[in-house]
């Protein structure tokens, strides 16, 4: 009687540990899960969104034979060019995968990996909701870190190591200027994201011991966004997002008019299909930064926080807040990339430095003078 | 003489660019509850303006005689070459024997036709019309060269205001000549 007290304690002890490392692995799967997600729906928005802003209908044809033979989901889903996305994706892996004679296989193999990796990894700080458990609130998210916020910034910087490896591996001019292109682009611009950050940072300090965590920054939005008490921040923020993202109007790395296709050119099929994730992943996980930043993250409204009381209720709400906020910041995104033409190289690095950085400066500079005061 | 265009100084809203963004974000949202300008081609298809030069085909006027008396003029002017005449008589059991000629056979290589209308425009008895068939395909190279029944199948009747031939022929029966 005694042993097998002792061995279900034991057993227990180790059951917790083992459930608890389950637990994370599951959560960061659901994290990379709604990211990749994100990134598949918003490769089928951008094609949908672009054509209607061009008012066309785009892709509404494709049709996998049994699933649309379903009575009004087949037709939604191919109206929708939902299938369109999933024949896309089967291109991309049953596509022969060619590689080319003259570049440098070892980079080049691993360039669309490094793509896509940082932004699964940084995606998984981010608090996309919030439970409670014993009272306390806790964030929806695997990790939950005192610095998630510096790991997010950092690590998802990283992704321009995948540009870069690609441009300078391929061995082939077009790649290679698309590659310096970016990292320049992402060097400059993450100047200025640093320091339109650290106004908010400096805000939640006044009521957090851990400002730099993401959980901490969002929570301290449950009265005001910082959207609104901090708007030229989040202006900086989002335009430098969209340049650290390479997306239109900053879309140096692969800018089809003068570059074929920038520093991919020499991909095909499924290491193509990597980067394409990757840099609409990268678009999820900025949006899902700004969100937490300045968009009050899981919080329905500016003082609108959802209630404890709910229990579980509150946390699927919030989940939902920041999904469909995600799938807003998607939607500006690509609004914005069918409305603005590109920027040549010598504006976005005059705009870069000669006006974000300064800019960040002095609101960087305002605000430390305001909060001591 | 050169022609200098003179740029104005953008002033401080236009040089800041973020109004222009604004607006231009709000013509394109316009624009996304516009009605699409798609035509859904296989389900829907298009109005084709009068005069429109399809395939040519052969016709029929409305008593059903072929009025292509094979005079090979199309043929002729054809630019491209795509139209063969085999000239063939008609028989003198007929009804229209007085015509003496129609095609034994007629082909046209839709592969070489450029649509230009050229063999309409010549034919003295409009017995070749471009009609409105624009979609024209075929899984191997035989298929694209109509035959003569073909073109007629797909050419229908076309009724004549002036009955030429009947003319001619009541004419003779009544004895005068032309």
């Amino acid at each position: 009687m005694q042993n097998l007290s002792e061995i279900t304690i034991f057993a227990s002890g180790w059951g917790d540990v083992a459930l608890d490392v389950l637990i994370r692995v599951l959560c960061s799967l659901g994290a990379i899960m709604l990211v990749m997600c994100f990134a598949g729906l918003s490769v089928v928005a951008e094609r949908k969104v672009c054509a209607f802003i061009q008012g066309r209908w785009g892709p509404n044809r494709t049709a996998i034979p049994l699933v649309a033979a379903i009575p009004l989901v087949g037709n939604f889903l191919k109206k929708n060019g939902l299938m369109q996305l999933m024949a896309d994706g089967l291109k991309f892996l049953l596509k022969e995968d060619p590689l080319p004679k003259h570049v440098d296989k070892f980079w080049y193999m691993l360039a669309p990996i490094m793509a896509l990796t940082p932004v699964l990894i940084a995606s998984c700080v981010i608090p996309f909701g919030v439970y409670w458990s014993d009272g306390q609130m806790c964030p929806l998210s695997p990790a939950n870190l005192d610095i998630s916020l510096i790991l997010a910034l950092s690590i998802g910087a990283l992704g321009v190591y995948g540009a870069l490896m690609a441009g300078w591996s391929s061995n082939s001019k077009f790649p290679y200027m698309g590659a310096m292109r970016a990292s320049a682009q992402v060097i400059s611009y993450e100047l200025a994201m640093g320091l339109s950050v650290l106004p908010v940072v400096m805000w939640v300090a006044r009521t957090s011991d851990s400002p730099l965590n993401l959980f901490e920054i969002a929570r301290a939005q449950e009265n005001l966004w910082f959207c609104i008490s901090q708007p030229l921040s989040a202006l900086i923020f989002l335009i430098a997002l969209f340049a650290e993202t390479n997306r239109l109007p900053f879309d140096m790395a692969e800018s089809e008019t003068d570059l074929v296709s920038g520093y991919h050119t020499e991909y095909g099929s499924f290491k193509f299909g990597l980067f394409f994730v990757g840099e609409y992943g990268h678009m999820v996980l900025g949006s899902s930064l700004f969100i937490v930043l300045f968009l009050g993250g899981w919080n329905l409204l500016p003082g609108v926080a959802w209630p404890e009381s709910w229990g579980w209720v509150s946390t699927v709400l919030s989940l939902l807040t920041f999904i469909v906020k995600i799938a807003m910041m998607l939607f500006l995104f690509i609004w914005v990339r069918w409305t603005l033409p590109r920027f040549r190289y010598d504006q976005v690095m005059r705009l870069g430095w000669k006006a974000l950085v300064p800019l960040a400066l002095v609101n960087f500079t305002a605000y430390m003078l305001f909060l001591a005061i | 003489m050169a022609i200098v265009v003179e740029r104005k100084r953008l002033n401080f809203w236009e040089r800041l660019y973020l109004p222009q963004i604004i607006s231009g974000l709000f013509i394109t949202l316009k624009n996304i509850f516009k009605p699409r300008v798609t035509l859904e081609y296989p389900d829907q298809s298009p109005v084709l303006p009068v005069g429109y030069r399809g395939a040519p085909t052969l016709v029929k006027d409305s008593q059903g005689r072929e009025k292509c008396v094979s005079c090979q003029l199309c043929e002729f002017v054809c630019p491209s070459k795509a139209i063969r005449v085999t000239p063939g008589e008609i028989s003198q059991d007929s009804e229209h024997a007085h015509i003496e000629k129609a095609p034994k056979d007629f082909q046209i290589n839709m592969l070489r036709c450029i649509f230009c209308g050229l063999c309409q425009e010549v034919c003295p008895e409009k017995a070749i019309v471009l009609q409105n068939e624009f979609s024209i395909n075929g899984y191997s190279r035989d298929e694209f060269i109509r035959h003569k029944e073909d073109l007629y199948a797909r050419g229908g009747v076309h009724p004549d205001k002036i009955m030429k031939w009947k003319k001619v022929k009541d004419n003779a029966e009544l004895g005068g000549g032309h």
